[in-house]
């Protein structure tokens, strides 16, 4: 009894402790938000803030943060759906491929993603400049997607390749051509894995940096990340407004995850075989 | 509906031959069942007949019309899967109707056709529910009705009743054989189960590592089994086969066994001083304690399967199962008398009859 008791108290202390690892830093720009100037350089630092929304309108209003914001939802927004789009195709060919030489295939996708993006930014770049597509939406995509889609691709093959191939000989056999089979039978059922590899591009699109400072020098056309870095002037560091918009970068991730989990978690295959 | 020709089918995986040089002729309306162990290429065939897997070699043909150029989409016939293969995202209606869905039939005739397939498997008050809320054997119908609902020209089953418990599958048996007689659609059956395929058949197939092993009507295939594979193969408890040598004596023929020997009676072949085999059913040896009979077994063991006790014995040292006569009582280490009646002996000579 008492073995067990402690057993849980440690597991407990554990995870509190892991928890706060992660979670303090992310806290403390929270409360720094919240603050008013004042209280964001006092000394001894103050942790309760005192709710100021002062920030927030410094933010929005001398930063235009809401002019970032726009920006990286369209950018974020297209790579999602491009990307899923063409890793579902991808995917599920793979998935129905022979496994040996899908199994090639992926590596050789995988192989791709592992260029380190300092060696492919210099040709990327010069590539974006040809097309006349530096400073534009569709010169931040065109990477993101192919940058994304290795992991996306990867998610969705596992992921079909669990599909009971019974279901598709199924749909064959009712009169499905092979991509009615994949659009009426397999996507609606592969909801959850098209729901993770929708998030994880959203999330990387949303959170690139380093691309995205290099291919759009135009602050009209800037992402959040960008925009908030260039925040910082010759003499300032605006901590109060850097929380601000930082919290304004995260909330709506952070939303769509618990969102999408439920998604992920309700088991939408459930009754399809024996059971 | 339509008669299915299968000419020379043949299939490899790798370096397994999972069909090799299959021909077989179904005419329209016929209820045929191939037969055969896991492994033995009975669902590859189906796949092909269906159009989901490509044959290396032959053609199969509906009405005797090549369509091995047709997706399965063109060849208008229906599969009930092993794992029924349901959509889960659907209702059973929705299940039902999505063949004709796809075919672009007017919205009412595919709720009518619903229906009718419906209320004739009785699944009529589930037509609102997912497949994930109705029980296996209501799946099982459901799985039915989406083949029968567009009365397809042939329906391919694979082992439809493998997933269902012993007394659902009884029933189901019986309600399948019926709708058969009501819509006399042609249907090729796949089963691993003997009693699935001797009480569903018109004609049963024997299949063993991709060759057809015996093709005939339910009883010839019990009776006159044409390999020692089909005679073990067929039947409940497995036939008695007995290795040993053939010697003339006079007209007739004498099995010498190490352990025993019996008059087979005449051969049409003159087998003098070759090995064979001697299979006889337990069925059809009739036991008795009388003392005039050709052999003497010791009693090692009785099971009771309920309609019937069947002993099994010992012949010297050779195993033999036979049945026990109704209201006997037998304790292990009983001697029995087994009188061996020569017209029910099946002869087989490097494995096929000869008899």
């Amino acid at each position: 009894m008492n073995v067990c008791r402690l057993k849980k108290l440690g597991f407990g202390m554990g995870v509190l402790g892991a928890a706060s690892f992660s979670l303090i830093p992310f806290l403390l720009f929270v409360s720094s938000a919240f603050k008013t100037q004042t209280e964001v350089t006092a000394i001894p630092p103050q942790i309760w803030p005192s709710f100021s929304l002062a920030f927030f309108r410094s933010a929005i209003v001398r930063y235009d943060i809401l002019k970032y914001l726009v920006n990286s939802v369209i950018v974020a927004g297209s790579t999602t759906v491009v990307t899923v789009f063409l890793s579902a195709l991808a995917g599920y060919g793979l998935a129905r491929l022979p496994r040996r030489w899908s199994h090639l295939t992926l590596m050789v996708i995988l192989a791709c993603a592992m260029f380190p993006q300092i060696a492919i930014v210099g040709p990327v770049w010069r590539f974006l400049r040809h097309l006349g597509w530096l400073n534009t939406y569709q010169g931040l995509i065109l990477p993101y997607v192919a940058l994304t889609l290795p992991l996306a691709i990867w998610i969705l093959a596992l992921f079909f390749r669990e599909m009971p191939e019974e279901l598709e000989a199924a749909a064959l056999v009712d009169g499905c051509t092979r991509l009615q089979a994949l659009v009426r039978v397999i996507v609606p059922l592969s909801a959850p894995g098209l729901f993770t590899a929708a998030i994880l591009t959203f999330i990387y699109a949303w959170n690139e940096f380093f691309l995205a400072l290099l291919i759009v020098t135009d602050p009209v056309r800037q992402t959040m990340p960008v925009g908030i870095a260039l925040f910082q002037g010759e003499h300032t560091v605006p901590w109060g407004e850097i929380a601000a918009a930082s919290l304004m970068t995260t909330a709506p991730l952070v939303v769509m995850v618990l969102l999408f989990q439920r998604r992920i978690v309700s088991g939408l295959s459930a009754g399809a075989i024996k059971g | 509906m339509a008669s299915l020709t299968l000419k020379e089918i043949s299939k490899r995986f790798g370096d397994i031959d999972a069909l090799s040089a299959v021909d077989l002729h179904v005419p329209d309306g016929q209820f045929c069942v191939l037969l055969g162990p896991s492994g033995c290429g009975k669902s590859t065939l189906l796949q092909i007949i269906a159009g989901l897997e490509r044959q290396d070699q032959g053609s199969v043909l509906l009405d005797q019309e090549d369509v091995d150029h047709l997706s399965p989409r063109e060849r208008d016939v229906a599969m009930v899967f092993q794992s029924y293969a349901l959509y889960p995202h659907m209702t059973v209606s929705e299940n039902l109707g999505f063949g004709l869905r796809m075919r672009r039939f007017p919205k009412g005739e595919i709720r009518d056709k619903v229906l009718e397939a419906a209320q004739l498997l009785g699944i009529e008050h589930l037509l609102d529910r997912k497949p994930g809320q109705v029980s296996g054997g209501q799946r099982q119908r459901v799985a039915m009705g989406r083949a029968l609902v567009r009365r397809p020209r042939l329906f391919l089953l694979d082992e439809p009743l493998s997933n269902l418990d012993a007394q659902l599958r009884l029933n189901v048996r019986l309600e399948l054989k019926q709708l058969h007689r009501q819509i006399r659609t042609t249907i090729l059956y796949v089963t691993h189960d003997q009693v699935e395929a001797m009480t569903l058949g018109d004609q049963v197939v024997v299949l063993k590592e991709g060759q057809m092993r015996q093709v005939g009507d339910p009883e010839s295939i019990y009776n006159r089994p044409a390999d020692t594979f089909v005679a073990t193969f067929v039947g409940s408890p497995v036939m008695n086969l007995f290795k040993g040598k053939c010697v003339k004596e006079g007209k007739r023929f004498r099995f010498l066994h190490p352990d025993f020997s019996l008059h087979m009676g005449s051969l049409s072949l003159d087998m003098d001083g070759h090995e064979v085999e001697l299979g006889i059913r337990p069925e059809d040896i009739e036991c008795g304690k009388e003392e005039k009979a050709d052999l003497k077994a010791e009693i090692a063991m009785m099971s009771n399967v309920g309609a019937d006790q069947y002993i099994h014995a010992r012949i010297g040292k050779a195993p033999v199962t036979l049945r026990a006569p109704k209201n006997a009582t037998f304790c292990a280490g009983d001697i029995v008398t087994i009188p061996i009646d020569t017209r029910k002996l099946h002869i087989f000579h490097e494995g096929q009859r000869i008899n």
